[in-house]
């Protein structure tokens, strides 16, 4: 074993399991607290990825299911951040994958069969690995708002499904990302159910008009964390220290 | 520089479009292969895994993504031509059933043969982690699975004439155990 064990998950800042507004949990949240053990090297390792795994417009949404010489519809954004740990290092060569609604807000996806048109230009569905430095890079077009079966009046904010892996399986997380200045968001009970306005804010991408390409496509800004390690322990530490 | 992990959000209901394209319907394309398909090459012997996810009600969970992460048949998680250690399935979207076909795990060390199993799906807000272990086997010296003590038996698969299967229940008297790692 060569690696710190992973921090502890603060529980207390992710969203619950059980969460009375967003209904879809009510039959699906363990009832049970979890079993806290300590990791062990099957938590500690994960699979690697590399770039022969990727095909060449992965990270081009606006491309990759369209038509030769045709794009997306929708307002042409970039997508970027760095992947980070808690302890602030850059997380490298880790996949991520996107997925997300057409710029009406339909999913192309067998199960969705909201009233917006399908794009025969998008398919919703990108990934690419983080740079030497955790940082990584998309196109896609701006996503749309959409209801959703919840009992009441419920829209989504417009949002991109994040799936990320890190060194670790402990370190596994899927999240959404937001958009700056959407009022959905603080209607939406998939968003609130995370306990601190603190914790959403990390969700939401900001404007980046540095990565903004004049006449062409603005650029959000979205930073990812996965959790850190624990402080490694140093054989040679002094005695009483 | 101290950093809080970003919050985490349900994978949602269309989470095969990033992770299953094929269970979603959606054409390649351009778009490369889908990963975590396949564990074992094609035309080797494997085990069959089948998973079945059951909610408060007791109906399957039709639309969860699981993945698995294992040691080879040696016991080591050194990935290789001859396995890939992690695996990805959607639950089928009729069935609820996902199956795995893979090896069975070696010991590793003091922990008996297991399969980590992490689970994403609409209504779950932070992905699950559970273990499989085998019918077949002693655990009884494990350290992860003495400490599920008399709930111990969720983590147990059943023997089936091509494999194991397995039924994780998120709910109700015989809920599965479910780790904070």
């Amino acid at each position: 074993m060569t690696e710190a064990p992973f921090k502890p998950r603060d529980l207390s800042w992710h969203p619950p399991a059980f969460f009375e507004r967003y209904r879809s949990t009510h039959l699906r949240a363990p009832q049970q607290p979890l079993l806290q053990m300590p990791q062990t090297e099957t938590e500690l390792t994960g699979p690697t990825f590399g770039q022969n795994d990727l095909g060449p417009l992965d990270d081009d949404l606006i491309t990759n299911y369209a038509t030769p010489g045709q794009s997306a519809q929708g307002p042409r954004i970039i997508v970027h951040g760095t992947l980070r740990d808690e302890d602030g290092r850059p997380v490298p060569g880790k996949l991520i994958e996107v997925w997300q609604a057409n710029a009406g807000g339909r999913y192309r996806h067998v199960n969705d069969g909201y009233l917006a048109p399908l794009d025969d230009n998008f398919g919703g569905c990108g990934r690419c690995l983080t740079d030497a430095d955790g940082h990584y890079n998309f196109r896609t077009i701006l996503p749309g708002p959409y209801p959703w079966p919840n009992g009441g009046n419920d829209w989504r904010p417009a949002h991109i499904h994040f799936s990320v892996f890190g060194d670790g399986f402990a370190q596994r997380l899927i999240t959404q990302m937001y958009f700056e200045g959407d009022p959905h968001i603080a209607l939406c009970p998939i968003v609130q159910a995370i306990p601190s306005d603190d914790a959403i804010d990390r969700l939401v991408a900001r404007l980046d008009m540095t990565r903004t390409v004049p006449m062409d496509i603005r650029a959000y800004r979205f930073d990812i964390v996965l959790r850190g390690r624990n402080a490694t322990i140093f054989e040679n530490q002094r005695e009483g220290t | 520089m101290a950093l809080k992990e970003s919050p985490s959000q349900t994978a949602g209901p269309y989470v095969h479009i990033g992770c299953a394209a094929q269970t979603a319907g959606l054409e390649k394309r351009g778009m490369g292969d889908q990963l975590g398909g396949q564990m074992v090459p094609a035309g080797q012997d494997t085990v069959t895994l089948a998973i079945t996810i059951l909610d408060g009600s007791g109906e399957p969970v039709k639309d969860a993504l699981i993945e698995i992460w294992q040691a080879g048949q040696n016991g080591d998680y050194t990935t290789s031509d001859e396995f890939q250690n992690w695996g990805r399935q959607a639950s089928d979207l009729s069935s609820g059933v996902a199956h795995f076909e893979t090896l069975k795990p070696g010991r590793n060390g003091t922990q008996a043969s297991h399969i980590l199993v992490w689970i994403v799906a609409r209504g779950i807000n932070l992905g699950l982690t559970t273990r499989i272990y085998f019918p077949d086997e002693d655990n009884t010296s494990d350290p992860v699975f003495r400490l599920a003590g008399a709930r111990a038996n969720t983590l147990v698969a059943s023997q089936t004439h091509v494999g194991y299967t397995h039924t994780i229940r998120l709910q109700g008297a015989n809920e599965t155990v479910f780790f904070d790692v």
